[in-house]
C-alpha cells in the first residue's frame, strides 16, 4: 500500500477543496483509509495539492497528420531535444514533440490521460502504432466522420426508422474498425466540397455528391450517438473555423442542437464577431452566453499561445486557407471515402491585432463561462499553441494582475475589439482542477478518471504550493500512475504503457451488406485488410456504453 | 496434403502494397499466387529459396553465437551504422531504432539515396496529395513525371490509377487524360495521351516556366517555337491548358527527378506548381516510393527521432542531417567503423568505393535470402521475411499502413526477435 499524507487534496468531483487529507493507494486503485495495513511507501505531500491526473481531452499527438507534420518540420525540432536516460527514450520537437517526448512532457505537467482528436478509420493504425510509443498516457481516439461518404449515402435514405437503424450500426462498425473512442466531426460536408473545389458551407449549403446538408449530418449524427449511448459525445469541429465573423455559424449550430449532448472543440476558433470594415472582434460574450443556458454543452477553449505552433486539421480547406493566407508551407491529403487534411506551420504574435483579439477572445470564453464543467483547458495541441504551455495559461486565469499586464503587451488596437480587460474574475484552486482535469473526466464519460473517489485509477499529480502558479504548474513533485510513482521532482523516474480506451457499441460490427459493394469498388484496400487489427492494442480497455 | 489458400495477401515488393493477393500453400511451401504482378511473383516464389547461410566470420555458428559476436562488434564500435529497413517490419524498426539510440550510432536508409531528396522538398515547401484511393476515384488527369511505373510497380496502372475505374471515374481510362514526361520514351509512355520527352537535367527549368505560364506572366525572349527542356514552348502551353482544365490531377514522380540535376530543387519547383495550381482545381503529387516499407522507416524515424532519415545518436539525442548522416556519405568519408545491415543489400545498391569501404569495417548482415553482401559480411543472420514468414506493418507510398499475413513456417527467427537479441546483449554490456 502507498500513503500520501499532508496534501491538500482537490477532488472537485467529491467536492474536496483543498482540505488536508491522506490519499491511499493499493493496486493501482485509490482505496479505503485503513489503519490496519502498513504503507508500504508514504509520501508526504506537506506544503503540496494533491490532485487527480490531469485529463487531456483535445490534443493532435498521434497518427498520420502529426507524423507528417513532424517530418515536415525539422526547425521545430532542433533545439528542443532530450537525452535518453535509464528509464526513458531520447526525443526532439517543441510543438510536434516526438511520441517518448510526447508522453514525458504530458507527465510532467501532471497528466495521465490524453486524447487525440481526429483519426480516420483508413489510417486508425498509424495513430495506434504511435500511441504504442506514447508511454506515460492512457489514451485513446476520436474518429471522423463528419464528411463520410457512406454516411452521407445513408443520411440520403428516405425511410427515416430504417435510416437511424443503419446510421446506428454505420457508426458502430466505423468506430470498433479504427478503435476509436468517440464520433468526431470536422467542417461537416466542407471537407467533401473542398474535394469538388466548390467553395465554404453554410448549415444549409447542399454537399455534394448526394446533396446532404451540414445541418442533416450534424442533427443525425448527434442523434445517433445518443442513440448509441456512447461515452463522450459527439465532439464537434464547426464549419467556418477562423473565419471572421462566424459567431453566427456558431451560433446556429447550437442552436439547431439545442437539447442535444454535444461537445464543441476550440471554441476560440469559432467566436469571432466582424467589424464595420471586416475585421475581428470578440463574440466570446454571445458564445458564453448561449453556453451559460444550455448545460447539454460542453466545449474546450483552444487558446492561443504566442509563439510558433503547427496548425493541424481534418479541415483541409481552412488549411489551404492559411497556406494562402502565410504563404507558408502546406501539407495536404485527401483521404478516400473518409476526409481529408492539412498542416501548415505557422506563429502567433501578440503584435499582430489579429492573433491578439485570437487570444483574448479564448480567454474570455474561459472567464465568462460560469460552470467550469462546461469548458475544458486546452489550446487544441499544437493549433493554438502547445500543450506545455497549459501552465502559462493557468497563471493567466488565477492571477488577474498578470493578465491585465500581459493585455498591455498586446497590439494596442486589440482592446478595442475585445473585453478582456474589463474582466475581474479570477480561478480558485478547485476551478483549475475542474477544467484540467474533473470537467474532461465526466464529459469523456470516463468515471474512474479525474477523482479521487474509492475504486478510481490512482492517477495522482502532486504540486509545490508555488505563489507563480506557471511555476507551480510546469513541474510536477510526483506525478502517480497506476498507483506508481513515474515521475518524481520533474524527473520521469519510470516508464509506463497507458490503457487505450475504446467502445463497444451495440450497432452491427461488420459492414452493412449492402455497403460492400461501395466499398469493394470505392476503397484502395481489401475489406478484409481494414479494421485495426487487436495486434495493435497492447492494453485494451472497453468502456461501456449506456 | 492439404492446400492453404490465403486471401487479400499484402504483397512486400513495392510501395503500392497491393493487398488483395490470394496465395496457396502446400506442406509449408508457397505454390501458387494470383493478383500479382511478375515481380511480386517473383518475390513470393523466391522467398523460400537460398537462405542466407548463419555464419560467424565466415564459419558456421549458432544464433547465440551471431548474437554474441554481432553485439561485440557493436558495443566496440565508436559509431556504428544501422542501415537498411526498407524491406522490413516496422515493429523492426522500432528495435532498430532504440538500438541505435543504446549504441550512440547513426541510422539511414535507403531513401537517402533514392526519394530522399522528395522528402527533404516537403521540408522546404510542403506536399499537398491524397490517398491511392482518391486518384483511383476522382482524378481525371494524371502527369507521369521521370516514373515509369509499367515497369516499377506494375500494377499501379490498373489497380490504382491510370486505368483504374473509381467512383467518379467509372470510364476508367478512358474518361482520363494521362501525360508522361520523361527523357526517354517507355512501356509507360506508350500509355499516355501525351508524351513530352525532355532532355535530360532540364526539369527545374521546365517547373519554372510552367509556373510562370499558369500564373500569365510574359516569358522574356521566348516564343512559341523556343525550346523549354528541348519541347517547344507551344506543347507546353497545351499541358498547362490541360491542367487548368482538370478537375482533380495528380503528378506521379520517380527517382528520375529525384535522382537527376537539381535533386530536390526539382521536386521544391513541381510541389510549388501543384501549389499553385489548387487555385484553379485539386491538383496533387505523390512520389513513387520503390521499397515496399522504405516509407514505414520514415514514419518509425519521424516519430521516434523526429526526422526521416540520416539520424545520429551519437549525442545521446536525434541529430539530422542529410549528406553528413546518410549512408553513401558516411561510408564515402569513412565517418563509420562497424555496420549492422537489415533487410538490405548495400552489395548491389551503393557506389563501389561505399561497398569498399564497407567490407573493410566489421559489417553484420540480417537477410532472408543470400545477396551480394551476405558472402563477405563478417556475421550472417538469416531471417523470416516479412509478410512472409512473419507478421508486421508496411506503409504504403499514400502513408497508408497494411498489416502483413504470415503465410508460411520459417526455420528463422524474425527481424525484430534478431534485433531484441543484439539489443538486450549491447544493454547488458553497456550497463556493466
Amino acid at each position: 500500500m502507498l500513503k500520501i499524507i499532508n496534501g491538500q487534496v482537490y477532488d472537485p468531483t467529491n467536492g474536496v477543496r483543498g482540505e488536508v487529507r491522506d490519499i491511499f493507494i493499493e493496486n493501482g486503485k485509490i482505496v479505503k483509509p485503513s489503519s490496519l495495513s502498513q504503507a508500504d511507501e508514504i509520501i508526504d505531500a506537506s506544503g503540496c495539492v494533491v490532485m487527480p491526473g490531469g485529463v487531456e481531452i483535445h490534443s493532435h499527438i498521434a497518427g498520420p497528420k502529426v507524423n507528417s507534420a513532424r517530418s515536415m518540420c525539422p526547425e521545430d525540432h532542433y533545439d528542443h531535444f532530450k537525452g535518453s536516460t535509464s528509464v526513458s527514450r531520447s526525443g526532439t520537437g517543441y510543438t510536434v514533440p516526438t511520441t517518448y517526448l510526447t508522453g514525458y512532457l504530458y507527465s510532467q505537467l501532471g497528466y495521465t490521460t490524453a486524447f487525440e482528436a481526429a483519426v480516420p478509420v483508413l489510417e486508425a493504425r498509424h495513430a495506434h502504432e504511435e500511441l504504442n510509443d506514447t508511454p506515460m498516457l492512457d489514451s485513446g481516439m476520436y474518429t471522423l466522420m463528419g464528411n463520410n461518404y457512406m454516411i452521407m449515402k445513408i443520411l440520403n435514405e428516405k425511410d427515416d426508422i430504417g435510416r437511424r437503424e443503419r446510421l446506428r450500426d454505420m457508426i458502430t462498425w466505423l468506430l470498433t474498425s479504427s478503435r476509436g473512442y468517440s464520433v468526431k466531426v470536422v467542417n461537416p460536408g466542407g471537407v467533401e466540397s473542398w474535394k469538388w473545389n466548390q467553395g465554404g458551407v453554410d448549415l444549409d449549403t447542399p454537399v455534394p455528391p448526394f446533396g446532404i446538408t451540414p445541418r442533416k449530418i450534424l442533427l443525425e449524427l448527434v442523434k445517433g450517438v445518443e442513440g448509441l449511448k456512447l461515452p463522450h459525445s459527439l465532439h464537434l469541429h464547426a464549419n467556418h473555423l477562423g473565419e471572421v465573423g462566424n459567431y453566427k455559424t456558431t451560433l446556429e449550430t447550437m442552436h439547431t442542437l439545442e437539447g442535444l449532448r454535444t461537445h464543441f472543440t476550440h471554441m476560440q476558433f469559432h467566436s469571432y464577431g466582424i467589424t464595420k470594415n471586416n475585421g475581428i472582434k470578440s463574440a466570446a460574450r454571445e458564445i458564453a452566453d448561449c453556453l451559460n443556458e444550455h448545460p447539454e454543452f460542453t466545449c474546450d477553449a483552444g487558446q492561443i499561445v504566442f509563439g510558433p505552433v503547427t496548425t493541424m486539421t481534418a479541415d483541409s480547406p481552412m488549411q489551404f486557407r492559411l497556406h494562402q493566407m502565410t504563404g507558408n508551407k502546406w501539407i495536404n491529403t485527401d483521404v478516400e471515402m473518409e476526409t481529408g487534411s492539412g498542416i501548415v506551420p505557422m506563429r502567433y504574435s501578440p503584435s499582430v491585432l489579429f492573433n491578439a483579439v485570437q487570444w483574448c477572445i479564448g480567454l474570455e470564453l474561459l472567464l465568462l463561462v460560469k460552470n467550469p464543467w462546461q469548458i475544458v483547458l486546452t489550446t487544441d495541441n499544437p493549433n493554438a499553441g502547445p500543450f506545455i504551455a497549459y501552465p502559462s495559461i493557468i497563471k493567466l486565469l488565477m492571477d488577474k494582475d498578470y493578465r491585465k499586464a500581459m493585455i498591455e503587451q498586446l497590439h494596442p488596437k486589440a482592446v478595442r475589439y475585445t473585453n478582456l480587460k474589463d474582466i475581474e474574475r479570477e480561478y480558485t484552486m478547485e476551478e483549475i482542477a475542474i477544467i484540467t482535469r474533473s470537467a474532461p473526466a465526466k464529459i469523456l464519460g470516463l468515471s474512474q478518471k479525474g477523482n479521487l473517489k474509492i475504486g478510481a485509477d490512482a492517477d495522482v499529480a502532486i504540486y509545490k504550493l508555488q505563489k507563480d502558479k506557471e511555476k507551480m504548474f510546469a513541474q510536477a513533485k510526483y506525478v502517480l500512475k497506476d498507483g506508481r510513482v513515474v515521475l518524481k521532482d520533474g524527473q520521469i523516474v519510470k516508464s509506463i504503457l497507458g490503457r487505450r480506451f475504446v467502445v463497444e457499441p451495440d450497432g452491427c460490427k461488420t459492414l452493412l451488406p449492402d455497403m460492400v459493394e461501395d466499398f469493394n469498388n470505392y476503397y484502395s484496400v481489401q475489406l478484409s485488410n481494414f479494421a485495426v487489427q487487436d495486434d495493435y492494442l497492447l492494453r485494451s480497455e472497453v468502456i461501456s456504453c449506456g | 496434403m492439404a492446400i492453404t489458400e490465403h486471401k487479400d495477401v499484402v504483397c512486400t515488393f513495392c510501395g503500392s502494397l497491393c493487398d488483395d493477393l490470394v496465395v496457396e500453400v502446400e506442406d509449408n511451401k508457397i505454390t501458387k499466387i494470383k493478383n500479382v504482378c511478375k515481380i511480386g511473383r517473383n518475390r513470393l516464389m523466391h522467398s523460400q529459396l537460398d537462405y542466407a547461410p548463419l555464419k560467424v566470420n565466415g564459419q558456421e555458428a549458432s544464433l547465440n553465437d551471431a548474437y554474441d559476436e554481432a553485439a561485440r562488434i557493436l558495443t566496440e564500435a565508436k559509431a556504428p551504422l544501422i542501415y537498411g529497413l526498407s524491406s522490413t517490419t516496422c515493429e523492426a524498426n522500432r528495435e532498430a531504432i532504440e538500438l541505435t539510440e543504446i549504441l550512440k550510432g547513426l541510422i539511414d536508409n535507403p531513401s537517402s539515396y533514392c526519394h530522399g531528396p522528395g522528402v527533404l522538398a516537403r521540408q522546404f515547401v510542403g506536399m499537398p496529395s491524397c490517398t491511392l484511393g482518391e486518384i483511383k476515384n476522382r482524378s481525371d488527369l494524371i502527369i507521369v513525371w521521370g516514373a515509369n511505373p509499367m515497369e516499377s510497380h506494375m500494377r499501379h496502372f490498373s489497380k490504382y490509377s491510370v486505368m483504374a475505374k473509381g467512383m467518379y471515374t467509372p470510364e476508367g481510362r478512358k474518361g482520363r487524360k494521362v501525360v508522361v514526361i520523361d527523357v526517354r520514351p517507355t512501356p509507360s509512355s506508350k500509355t499516355a495521351d501525351m508524351f513530352i520527352q525532355v532532355t535530360p537535367g532540364h526539369d527545374f527549368e521546365i517547373a519554372s516556366v510552367l509556373r510562370a505560364m499558369l500564373k500569365g506572366l510574359r516569358l522574356e525572349g521566348l516564343d512559341d517555337d523556343s525550346l523549354v527542356g528541348g519541347v517547344p514552348l507551344s506543347r507546353w502551353k497545351e499541358f498547362i491548358e490541360l491542367i487548368k482544365a482538370s478537375h482533380y490531377g495528380v503528378v506521379m514522380f520517380g527517382i528520375g527527378l529525384t535522382q537527376s540535376k537539381g535533386k530536390d530543387l526539382n521536386i521544391e519547383q513541381i510541389i510549388t506548381l501543384v501549389d499553385e495550381i489548387n487555385k484553379f482545381t485539386r491538383f496533387y503529387i505523390m512520389p513513387m516510393r520503390g521499397h515496399a516499407n522504405v516509407n514505414g522507416c520514415n514514419q518509425v524515424l519521424s516519430w521516434q527521432a523526429g526526422y526521416p532519415l540520416a539520424v545520429s545518436y551519437n549525442k545521446g539525442y536525434p541529430r539530422f542531417n542529410p549528406g553528413e548522416f546518410s549512408v553513401v556519405d558516411m561510408l564515402n568519408r569513412k565517418d563509420v567503423d562497424a555496420a549492422l545491415i537489415i533487410a538490405t543489400d548495400p552489395g548491389a545498391h551503393l557506389p563501389k568505393s561505399a561497398v569498399d569501404y564497407l567490407k573493410s569495417i566489421p559489417t553484420i548482415v540480417v537477410e532472408p535470402t543470400r545477396n551480394l553482401s551476405t558472402p563477405w559480411a563478417n556475421v550472417v543472420i538469416p531471417v523470416a521475411p516479412a509478410g512472409v514468414g512473419v507478421e508486421g506493418t508496411y506503409y504504403r507510398m499514400d502513408n497508408v499502413p497494411l498489416r502483413l499475413k504470415k503465410l508460411v513456417d520459417f526455420p528463422y527467427p524474425s527481424d525484430v526477435e534478431v534485433l531484441r537479441a543484439i539489443k538486450e546483449r549491447v544493454s547488458h554490456v553497456k550497463n556493466n
